[in-house]
């Protein structure tokens, strides 16, 4: 019974990383070395895909964060309704990346949608964007669902540690008369250090995987210019067969993601000396 | 963690505020209904226009609110395309993965948590390094291996990696809660001729309740809502999980918006349900990943 325990989740492990070991099937066949490699650094369609990737992480997580702790703040002390509110606002995490993708698609249509018509109100003529159908609207459309859909979730880990933080060490700041802002910027935040740090972590390696509802919205498009790096390699996968290359970009990825989670952590924790 | 905070909350109700006892309750009270009104907005919408006839939707013909409501989309929804069908595959595949789940990781959490054994942190980095890896990362050589285990095109292959894409983050949830179970309960419970296996199902997981079923919301939700690794391992029709369903009502030249809007409220009941039911325990589950 103890060896089945302890020996179980070893052999469990193997499993694990025998799924992260085949990320790298274009590194281990030999027959074409590192041609695949080489291709990346040479192909445009890829330059594109890994701006809108980093765009779309320097864009989405920042916002996430700010209004998830935003929203946190807001609703830590008591608050009528507090309960009803806080699970409203966790829910655009637990939707459905199809059916969010498409509603805002359908929001965001060309004509008289209904974001156009909100904005033809608000403009005082008839505004017709073609959101999805132009480089830079369509990615704004990207980036408001990716926002929508992830404050939620780093709001309820702030609302977490905010629940936790020690109130009296607040309240005796503010006997102390320090403003609301040193408040903030000396108690509070350096308290939500840990929550920070795993927020921004798990946020930053979330936003960098961005695939579905590009894949659903813009599928790329138009002319590949919306395309992110999943998208890509994925249609390199699945569409044109190019299992070897989609693999190579994967893998080129994925240490590139890993190297920088690794640096994250560790910028972090030296702020924490 | 958690436990003594909401206990403190729940008794001392005078406890300073963030921001002073009631201090700016109705600045904050407006705040909180913006975000939760955004937060619903478009689902709102999708109930809306799932009551709507798909070409008042498809010229953008529809209200905000329907002025006559039509409950014939979600006839056609449930009908047409087996739908059902779907709905069922999608339950089977989201159950047999949360039970999965639930077991491989609780059992490598009481592993990690009460076992010594060779390399035991330097195995747990290396499920915490996976976190690091986005799901679809995977999804070439999960394709390959697939189809070597012959198991493209089945909902088992489905159930494996929807399971196996959870294990990291929930062992990570549960081993710290599991550690927080103070051992005598535990030895109390063996004096009682309790098994190990007896321990955990019986002591530490009823206690970890909160990390339970947060591990089992999850991944459900995962599993309930996966769209891409789906639309890529299965091909038969018969074998189509509720998000590939969903997804064949948006045509390039004709959309059933009708249908679609009805068939996502159909497909999004079941996750408010398990949402709801299994929210008052995993806030404080959340609470202890947050924290360690």
């Amino acid at each position: 019974m103890y060896a089945a325990f302890t020996v179980y989740p070893i052999f469990r492990q193997f499993d694990i990383s025998f799924f992260s070991w085949h990320i790298f099937p274009g590194a281990a066949s030999p027959f074409v070395g590192w041609s695949n490699y080489s291709f990346i650094f040479h192909d445009p369609v890829i330059r594109t895909a890994a701006f809108n990737s980093l765009l779309y992480v320097v864009i989405t997580v920042p916002v996430q964060m700010a209004l998830g702790l935003f929203a946190a703040a807001m609703l830590t002390d008591r608050l009528p309704g507090a309960t009803l509110w806080r699970a409203l606002i966790f829910i655009p995490v637990i939707t459905s990346w199809v059916i969010v993708s498409y509603i805002f698609a359908y929001t965001f249509s060309a004509g008289d949608g209904l974001a156009n018509s909100v904005l033809s109100l608000f403009a005082g003529h008839a505004v017709r964007i073609d959101w999805l159908a132009q480089t830079w609207t369509g990615n704004a459309v990207i980036w408001l669902l990716g926002i929508w859909k992830g404050v939620g979730w780093s709001f309820i880990i702030f609302l977490a540690a905010l629940d936790g933080l020690p109130r009296e060490l607040v309240e005796a700041g503010r006997v102390d008369g320090a403003s609301e802002r040193r408040l903030w910027r000396n108690i509070i935040v350096p308290s939500l250090r840990t929550s920070i740090m795993f927020v921004l972590v798990l946020l930053v390696i979330g936003a960098a995987g961005v695939f579905q509802q590009v894949y659903l919205m813009t599928a790329g498009g138009p002319y590949n210019s919306t395309q992110v790096l999943f998208t890509y390699a994925y249609q390199q996968a699945f569409q044109f067969f190019n299992f070897s290359y989609a693999a190579s970009i994967a893998s080129l990825f994925a240490v590139v993601l890993f190297s920088f989670s690794v640096v994250e952590i560790q910028v972090l924790r030296r702020h924490e000396d | 963690m958690a436990r003594p905070v909401a206990a403190a909350r729940s008794k001392a109700p005078v406890a300073p505020g963030l921001f002073g006892i009631r201090r700016r309750t109705k600045t904050r009270l407006v705040i909180a209904l913006v975000f939760a009104a955004i937060s619903v907005m478009p689902l709102l919408y999708m109930v809306s226009l799932s009551f709507q006839p798909t070409g008042n939707i498809a010229i953008n013909e529809a209200g905000l609110i329907p002025t006559h409501p039509v409950v014939g989309n979600y006839i056609s929804a449930w009908t047409e395309n087996s739908f059902g069908h779907y709905f069922f595959n999608s339950l089977v595949v989201s159950l047999a993965a949360v039970a999965l789940t639930v077991a491989f990781s609780s059992l490598a959490a009481f592993a990690f948590a009460r076992y010594k054994f060779p390399f035991k942190e330097v195995i747990f980095y290396l499920f915490l390094a996976s976190l690091a890896v986005p799901s679809l990362e995977l999804i070439i050589p999960q394709f390959l291996l697939m189809d070597r285990l012959h198991l493209l095109d089945s909902l088992t292959g489905l159930v494996l990696i929807y399971s196996t894409s959870n294990l990291p983050f929930s062992i990570f949830l549960l081993r710290g809660f599991f550690e927080g179970v103070p051992r005598e309960c535990e030895e109390s419970f063996r004096l009682d001729g309790a098994g190990t296996l007896r321990v955990l199902t019986r002591l530490i997981m009823p206690l970890s309740l909160p990390a339970v079923s947060a591990v089992a919301m999850f991944t459900f939700n995962f599993a309930w809502d996966e769209y891409p690794i789906a639309l890529t391992l299965i091909n038969s029709p018969s074998h189509r999980t509720l998000p590939i369903g969903l997804a064949l009502f948006i045509g390039a030249h004709t959309t059933a918006w009708g249908p679609f809007m009805a068939g996502s409220v159909i497909a999004t009941v079941p996750l408010v349900i398990v949402y709801f039911a299994s929210q008052r325990w995993f806030r404080s589950g959340i609470s202890i990943g947050g924290m360690r």
